[in-house]
């Protein structure tokens, strides 16, 4: 199949002013006959949801939380990116598309990267008319921060739980359209299936997770905005039930997967500490403005103390490596340095899979108490999870899973290749590339959700609103609706020996093990290999007690490890099949001889956008080649 | 180290629920509270019967859904930590350990330890916004707010909506909530058109929902993993006095 991105003609800089002047919209009238679906309350579902609501659309949003603000977006910590220049530091819209390109190691499409970056201002001037607090100068201006991958600084913040007041921003929003009646929130509602009709995305079957009960919803238009897939790690930074269930059931039903290799492994989080481990808590990348990353020269210094080791005994390797970016350098380039320090024996802690990031010299300068008040809350954070103060002792760090650039394939207008279903935030993979840079994860589903969708779903809406509301007794229902109780009833006849969360742990072993920061054709065979296995012992072994009806919390869970062990498969086919390095995607057989990424422009400048072909078949690889217009394709340097 | 475990079942909203108590062994200090949970639960699953259901999701201290009330106290010792932050060596080796769900007539409870806080959410619906529409604000620098007002306002705003404050209250009181939520928005310039209608609806809701009154004993303060203030709670109670006693519109 050929994939049209639907790029608006005309230069980069104007596509979207003509593309929003040209587009076709609804009648403020006619959008009350209009019902929209959204799945999921992150920041990207939870502004889509009030926008639409503010629009006049008939929107129902669905989550699994117990509440729409408590959607994993609600733990990024670190800022959102805009290209304000309030710093007088040259900043523009075209040096924050240029970073994000460059950091995403050109693979990502220019026309919606540039698009972000332009409406990054407004997603900044909308969040602090909202009430967001964020952190300001004694001037009374707002203040900004320097992330990886940038030489400027345009990341805003609100110390360290930026994530929680913008979501918390969307969410006051979200409340005054369910005051008005303009959208219903259903929580504690997982969404099991797409219902497609004509080919196009009709409506959604919704199990209810406390009463258990199957039902059927119908909409105009439906909008997944469930997040990412990092959880097939098992032990990652997403929150537990963090799943890839929407995603996986939209891309069965005939929506492409987009990239699905792309993983991002954050460079800063705090290490495993032992087998019960069950998530893994990040450090913001905030911390790199001021924190030093280190490990001892000498093998022998890895037990010691670090405060008493002198200073020409450390390696700051990122600043040996990269003097220009030093520890500010993209999140794919610290988290490999931080392995092979590891891995040659020079990691830190009692497992030996840590390094430091020591704040002693930045306490030295600038004084412990403009540290409180930058990083405080992450500081506490840190000591009541390991004990250790880091004002006066170095954090240690370890890279774990965090973000997936990779998901449904999406057009300019965040339309997948379903008609009528549309992907939002870290669900879709469109504009990061191939890694994406810190404190543009929270820009981009902001940018979906206030900007972009409001503005592409009336362009197909303009004729569907013509349809009177969808029907839910269609046979597409009834067969969506038998086949989500079919699959939970074959879980529940398994009553195997094994719990969710032990196959759940394999699979995670053989994802960070095989496909994790350093793949090569060998690994990835082996994990096609060992998922396969898995995959069968988990559908004749796994144990789920109790029943079907009412609640049930490892059903819930059996299905979304079944769903992942289905995606890790997908993933390990893809990184078999880009035998290039680029970005967070690492292939061995594919690197400058100083250990880089070594990209290969000539015959990888694509997007593989997998489409599946039914049970136990092969996916079909689709390409959309990327075009560079604007940007000149380089090797990525941060020396 | 090992624990025993009393711990809270109830079936559904109608069961009348009790406590069973159980055995983990050969815990780890480092282990989280609710690793020691995944590990008990992981027993009973291996023995064929249903896990402990809670609330949890980030375990990062954030999302606000782990709600256990353990020994007699909202998310358990240690002050300022929630539920998941909460690590086993501060547990001592062979001890009983008591797991609770939030109880509060407003938060029915669901089932064993999770417990229905919607009526957060509906409270928040009765006017914890400013009334803006995408695309209609000015530039973010036009608004200028000082530093101490941005800070006081992020302080509040801190709250995760976790519903220890009421837990911990003996009246059932939501003040400390509530009054966090009018906060953030009275102290910024951006919240001061709808201050007063937002304060009498959203106390109005409160009451509705069945929440008691605040007494003053600052539990709620005490017990917040956030250390939201109770001083919140006198600016909710001067704002909502003026509101009552003066018309909102001439307020504004």
């Amino acid at each position: 199949m050929k994939l049209d991105a639907k790029i608006p003609e005309g230069p980069l800089a104007e596509k979207w002013t003509n593309y929003r002047s040209y587009t076709h919209l609804v009648n403020p009238a006619n959008r009350r006959k209009v019902d929209i679906i959204i799945i999921g309350t992150g920041l990207a579902g939870a502004s889509a949801a009030a926008t639409l609501g503010e629009a006049g659309y008939n929107v129902k949003v669905f989550c699994f939380q117990d509440s729409p603000r408590r959607a994993h977006s609600i733990a990024a910590q670190g800022g959102i990116n805009a290209s304000k220049n309030y710093q007088n530091d040259s900043d523009s819209n075209y040096r924050l598309f240029y970073d994000t390109v460059k950091g995403g190691d050109y693979r990502g499409r220019e026309a919606n990267t540039y698009r972000l970056a332009q409406i990054s201002g407004a997603i900044i001037d909308q969040c602090v008319a909202q009430g967001v607090p964020f952190a300001r100068e004694y001037g009374g201006t707002l203040a900004n921060r320097s992330f990886g991958g940038a030489q400027v600084s345009r990341t805003f913040y609100a110390s360290g739980a930026t994530g929680q007041q913008l979501l918390l921003g969307c969410y006051s929003e979200l409340n005054r359209q369910i005051r008005k009646g303009n959208v219903k929130s259903y929580t504690r509602h997982e969404m099991l299936d797409i219902v497609v009709i004509d080919g196009k995305a009709r409506g959604v079957i919704i199990r209810d997770l406390v009463s258990g009960e199957i039902s059927r919803h119908s909409a105009h238009a439906i909008v997944l905005a469930t997040g990412g897939y990092g959880n097939v790690f098992y032990l990652s930074t997403n929150a537990m039930a963090s799943n890839a269930t929407a995603a996986w059931r939209a891309y069965k039903k005939g929506a492409f997967f987009a990239n699905p290799c792309y993983t991002q492994i954050h460079p800063t989080c705090i290490p495993v500490s032992g087998e019960y481990q069950s998530k893994l808590t990040l450090m913001s990348e905030s911390l790199r403005n001021d924190g030093r990353i280190w490990v001892p020269k000498n093998k022998e210094d890895v037990k010691k103390d670090p405060r008493q080791i002198p200073e020409e005994d450390r390696d700051y390797y990122l600043e040996r490596r990269y003097p220009a970016f030093g520890n500010l350098v993209p999140r794919d380039v610290a988290s490999r340095a931080a392995k092979e320090r590891c891995d040659a024996g020079y990691g830190v802690g009692p497992t030996g899979f840590a390094v430091y990031l020591d704040f002693k010299d930045a306490i030295i300068r600038l004084g412990e108490d403009l540290i409180r008040d930058r990083y405080g809350n992450l500081f506490e954070m840190y000591e009541r999870i390991t004990g250790d103060n880091p004002y006066n002792y170095p954090m240690r760090i370890y890279p774990a899973s965090h973000y997936t650039m990779g998901g449904l394939w999406v057009d300019y207008e965040l339309g997948t290749t379903i008609p009528g279903l549309y992907a939002l935030g870290e669900a879709n993979f469109s504009d990061h590339g191939a890694n994406r840079l810190g404190a543009s994860s929270l820009m981009q589903c902001l940018a979906d959700g206030y900007f972009v969708l409001p503005a592409t779903i009336s362009n197909y809406l303009s004729e569907e609103f013509r349809h009177p509301a969808i029907p839910i007794d269609n046979p597409a229902f009834d067969q969506a609706e038998k086949e989500v109780k079919e699959r939970i009833e074959k879980l529940m006849a398994i009553k195997g020996s094994q719990s969710v969360d032990e196959l759940h742990k394999k699979l995670g072993r053989i994802v960070w093990n095989y496909i994790g920061l350093s793949r090569n054709e060998e690994k990835l065979t082996k994990a096609l290999q060992l998922i396969d296995e898995l995959k069968k012992e988990f559908w004749t072994d796994v144990k789920i007690p109790g029943s079907s009806k009412g609640m049930n919390i490892e059903l819930e869970k059996a299905q979304r490890v079944a769903d992942f062990l289905e995606l890790a498969a997908l993933m390990a086919k893809d990184a078999l099949n880009r035998k290039e390095s680029c970005g967070a995607h690492f292939r061995e057989e594919s690197q400058t001889e100083d250990g880089e990424a070594k990209r290969d422009d000539e015959h990888f400048r694509y997007v593989a956008a997998w489409e599946y072909a039914g049970e136990d078949k092969e996916p079909i690889l689709n390409k959309e080649p990327l075009e560079f217009e604007n940007i000149e394709l380089k090797t990525r340097n941060y020396k | 180290m090992n624990y025993t475990l009393k711990i809270w079942r109830q079936k559904n909203a109608a069961d009348s629920g009790s406590f069973v108590s159980y055995k983990v062994e050969n815990i780890d200090g480092e282990t989280s509270f609710l690793e020691m949970m995944d590990v008990l639960n992981q027993q009973l699953v291996t023995r064929g019967e249903e896990p402990v259901a809670y609330d949890h999701d980030c375990r990062e201290g954030v999302c606000g859904m782990c709600s256990m009330y353990i020994n007699g106290r909202a998310h358990g010792p240690n002050e300022l930590t929630t539920t998941c932050q909460l690590y086993m060596r501060h547990f001592k080796n062979g001890s009983t350990i008591i797991i609770e769900p939030w109880r509060a007539k407003p938060f029915p409870v669901i089932k064993d330890l999770m417990v229905d806080r919607s009526a957060f959410d509906r409270i928040q619906q009765a006017g914890a916004y400013i009334s803006m529409n995408a695309g209609s604000a000015p530039d973010a620098n036009n608004i200028m707010i000082s530093k101490e007002a941005a800070d006081a306002a992020f302080e509040a705003a801190e709250c995760i909506g976790c519903g220890a404050c009421v837990a911990a209250c003996k009246n059932s009181s939501a003040s400390l909530f509530v009054s966090a939520k009018l906060a953030q928005f009275a102290l910024l310039p951006q919240g001061q058109v709808e201050r007063y209608q937002r304060t009498l609806n959203m106390v109005q809701a409160m009451d509705a929902e069945g929440f008691g009154s605040c007494s003053n004993t600052s539990a709620c303060e005490a017990e917040c993993p956030k250390g939201i203030s109770v001083k919140h709670i006198a600016m909710m109670n001067r704002d909502y006095l003026k509101a009552t006693m003066c018309s909102e519109k001439v307020m504004s």
